[in-house]
């Protein structure tokens, strides 16, 4: 019993139409982990995600939530979820101190119980000053804590956060990531979309690599990285050049050369090491750098191409 | 002077309210079906239901002289044209300062406040001249209108819109909530077009409720209308009520400038 | 010993569902107090006083007494404020259940956080509903209150008047529903304002349907809200039979065929 998986998927499809967003996947997620779903945008994560949260019946294959169906035992099992959509769904109608407490109500959790909680979930979102504003005014940062600490209200087994820090500033990414964090520390289960790789390597334990509907792979951060990369990459840039006659003019340099359209990736064990192999062979970079190696080049390794495609 | 000519190419126009008043134009166009069907046929419909309906049942005494459907459709006539610039100068103005945001737009342009609200005001007077043109259609049809002077209901018409568009531009520019316009419906709009002499004479009701009726612009539209519809003449000389309601519609203009100004200088 | 351990089962059940019902109805209430919104809600209640005023007592004066169709003759405005009342719940409940309701779930996406809890799309159908009936009922008890003390009707008729009314906004406000749920574009509540606005005037509401050429009459009586009308006027004039049993029966019908079609496309809409 112990051992049961908070979320277990076999063969899980989900299709609008002709459209296959979901195709076939294996997912399994134990008590305590923070799991991540990485891919570029229409890859299936949020699809997926809605799955979990039982508002989006799935097509085909199995799921299990909660050891629960999620079609049959909806309502049971939401009870036991905290969910914080990609788009903030607060209710401009209340003030944020409302947001928490009306929606507890759904939850059948009795009002003063609801007023303590929301109390006491401001505090952790660091929202307390604003207890009693509307939510109009706040800022994107402030919102999508304010989300979270409403997904929180419940003290659900498993939270689910899709695209937790997308459209928001660096300084307040880190602020929803250090709350995170906290959260994984008290044991909460996190299940996480993103498509930025540093979300990614800070917040989750395992993850899986989604593309177009399809898990390409699946690990601990550090094992993806070594499974997929080198330990670092050295990103060459040449001026206004076409970079691909570059390419032969490198060969043999680290394990592999990725070109892209702007610079070129040598993948090596020691960067600096091609970094001079470059030099010796009389080509002039405008720019060198090398730095670790990240899940983004997991990902450009697997399916060729970048995360965020802009 | 010179100077200001010497930059300003020759195309570049003076600014002037056309600008504005196409811009609402342009919006209009996507939108004119469902606006037309509500703005038409209600008056239309109020016309069968009382007119017709409840008219078989009124007025049996004789006391107001004619058949109450064309006591009434004249009244109406006024009525729909209250109605409808009320109508495009309330939430289309909310939308434009707050929602959709076109007057930041506009003040970012050498357009100027007063720019705005002429530009609004005249689209207003096409609407209410639409509107106009098409009820006294219906009325001829039905054959309310007894005299050649029923054609000057029109001029009215446009008369008593640019009177209350003025002072709802100005509210318009002042409310924080959307929810004020609905009282103003409740306070305002509706009480005039049930109270001000479209349904009944004014002189059934009490003193009191008189006199509000006298001040409300509606009344004196439709005395006018009345007057030109049925070829009566009017309780007091047309110039006097169409004095009061030119005073409503400079003042109103005014006020809406300086709101507008106001609103748009933050 | 099945039915023993069942039945408990089935009532925490249906209490759960019944709280999550009444939480939805509880947002709308923490809503109403912010931004003004209550003075409009509460202001509602003069649109059928002032239509009463206006039409009943002004064009009444113009009317005098009034021959119903089975020869009782009663004042105009005795006959025009029942049908301002059921006309009054109607359009209460339609306020809530088109515009507001097609806002809250396309515009505000306020029902997205709600399926995401335990909540499901019947109860917050009927949430919302619950809503509508306390706006819808507020103004009923204001008007009923006003029509004993104009002598329009008698206490006992009144309330039983009120609980008719509730039907009626029960009835509308699940059509309404219903309605938004197939509504595209904010352009659309344009016609639906018109048809409104039509059933308003033509429901025998200033003139008997007897009046009515014959096949507009016909149509008129297929209409909900005539039904709505013929059977708080029987309630108010105290002419009650078994035909009111029928408008009854009928607006119950309304209602659950309206409510089963907003479910049912809310579950489309927010679980696809």
């Amino acid at each position: 019993m112990p051992d049961e998986p908070l979320i277990h998927a076999r063969g899980l499809v989900k299709r609008f139409g002709e459209f296959t967003a979901v195709d076939g996947i294996d997912v399994d997620v134990h008590r305590g982990e923070a799991f991540g779903f990485l891919g570029p945008n229409g890859a299936g994560k949020s699809s997926t995600m809605r799955m979990i949260g039982c508002v989006s019946p799935p097509t085909g294959g199995m799921l299990r939530i909660l050891g629960l169906d999620p079609v049959r035992d909806g309502p049971q099992i939401r009870g036991r979820l905290g969910v914080c959509p990609q788009q903030d769904s607060l209710d401009p109608e209340l003030t944020v101190t409302e947001n928490i407490t009306v929606y507890a109500r759904y939850f059948g959790i009795p009002r003063r119980v609801a007023r303590e909680r929301a109390a006491e979930l401001l505090e952790f979102v660091q929202l307390d000053e604003r207890a009693n504003d509307k939510v109009e005014p706040l800022s994107g940062g402030m919102k999508r804590r304010l989300t979270i600490a409403r997904a929180l209200v419940n003290e659900p087994e498993l939270v689910l956060l899709d695209e937790p820090t997308t459209g928001l500033d660096p300084q307040a990414r880190h602020l929803v990531w250090e709350r995170l964090f906290r959260l994984r520390q008290r044991g909460v289960t996190l299940v996480l979309t993103t498509h930025y790789m540093d979300e990614a390597e800070q917040l989750c334990d395992r993850l899986v690599v989604m593309d177009r509907g399809k898990i390409v792979a699946e690990g601990s951060p550090r094992e993806l990285i070594e499974r997929h990369s080198t330990r670092e990459v050295l990103e060459l840039r040449f001026g206004e050049d076409a970079l691909e006659i570059y390419t032969g003019k490198l060969a043999g340099i680290g394990e592999r050369v990725e070109v892209l359209p702007d610079r070129i990736l040598v993948y090596a064990t020691d960067g600096d090491a091609a970094a001079k192999a470059v030099h010796d062979r009389q080509l002039s970079p405008s720019s060198v750098l090398v730095r670790r190696s990240s899940l983004e080049d997991v990902f450009l390794h697997l399916t060729g191409r970048t995360l965020v495609e802009d | 002077m010179t100077a200001t000519q010497v930059i300003a190419p020759g195309w570049t126009a003076s600014p002037s309210p056309l600008p504005v008043f196409e811009h609402r134009l342009a919006g209009y166009r996507r939108i004119w079906r469902g606006s037309v069907f509500s703005t038409f046929l209600l008056p239309v419909l109020f016309l069968l239901g009382m007119g017709i309906s409840v008219g078989a049942f009124v007025n049996r005494a004789g006391e107001l002289g004619v058949p109450y459907l064309d006591y009434i459709a004249p009244g109406l006539l006024a009525s729909t044209a209250l109605q409808v610039a009320i109508g495009e100068t309330t939430w289309p103005v909310m939308s434009a300062f707050s929602w959709i945001r076109t007057y930041h737009a506009m003040r970012a342009s050498p357009l100027r406040p007063k720019d705005l609200v002429g530009g609004e005001t005249l689209f207003v007077s096409l609407r209410v001249g639409m509107s106009a043109v098409g009820f006294l259609i219906v009325m001829i049809l039905f054959g309310t209108v007894h005299s050649w002077w029923g054609v000057a209901a029109l001029p009215v018409a446009l008369v008593v819109g640019a009177a209350v568009a003025g002072p709802v531009l100005a509210f318009a520019a002042t409310i924080k909530s959307d929810n004020m316009f609905a009282l103003l419906y409740r306070f305002a709009v509706i009480p005039m077009t049930l109270f001000a002499g479209v349904f009944f004479p004014v002189a059934e009701m009490p003193l009191v409720a008189r006199w509000i009726a006298y001040a409300s612009p509606l009344w004196h539209g439709v005395e006018l209308c009345r007057a030109a519809t049925l070829g009566w003449p009017p309780l007091l000389p047309v110039a006097a009520h169409v004095a009061y309601l030119a005073v409503w519609a400079i003042v109103g203009y005014l006020l809406a400038c300086s709101r507008f100004a106001k609103k748009l200088t933050d | 010993m099945v039915t023993t351990l069942a039945l408990p089962r089935l009532i925490a059940r249906t209490q759960g569902s019944a709280g999550r019902i009444g939480a939805v109805t509880a947002r709308d209430l923490a809503a109403v107090r912010h931004s003004g919104y209550w003075l409009v809600v509460i202001s509602g209640f003069f649109e059928p006083v002032l239509y009463l005023m206006s039409i009943g007592v002004g064009v009444g004066g113009l009317v005098g007494d009034f021959t119903l169709a089975d020869g009782s003759v009663v004042s105009y405005a005795a006959f025009v404020a029942p049908a301002m009342l059921a006309a009054s719940a109607m359009n209460g409940a339609m306020a809530e259940a088109t515009f507001n309701f097609f806002a809250k779930m396309k515009w505000v996406k306020l029902y997205d956080a709600m399926v995401a809890t335990p909540l499901r799309p019947f109860e917050i159908a009927l949430g919302e509903l619950g809503w509508a009936l306390i706006r819808g009922s507020l103004y009923s008890v204001a008007f009923l209150v006003l029509m004993v003390a104009l002598g329009l009707t008698t206490a006992a008729w009144a309330v039983a008047a009120l609980f008719a009314s509730l039907l009626v906004g029960f009835a509308f406000g699940g059509v309404g529903m219903a309605i938004s749920t197939l509504v595209r574009t904010w352009q659309d509540f344009d016609y639906i304002m018109v048809v409104q606005f039509g059933l308003f005037l033509f429901s025998g509401t200033f003139a008997p349907v007897e009046s009515y050429p014959p096949v507009m009459r016909v149509i008129v009586e297929v209409t909900p809200l005539y039904q709505a009308v013929e059977l708080i006027r029987d309630l108010t004039t105290g002419r009650l039979s078994w035909g009111s049993l029928g408008h009854a029966a009928y607006l119950v019908v309304v209602a659950v065929i309206g409510l089963a079609v907003a479910a049912r496309r809310m579950n489309r809409i927010l679980c696809k």
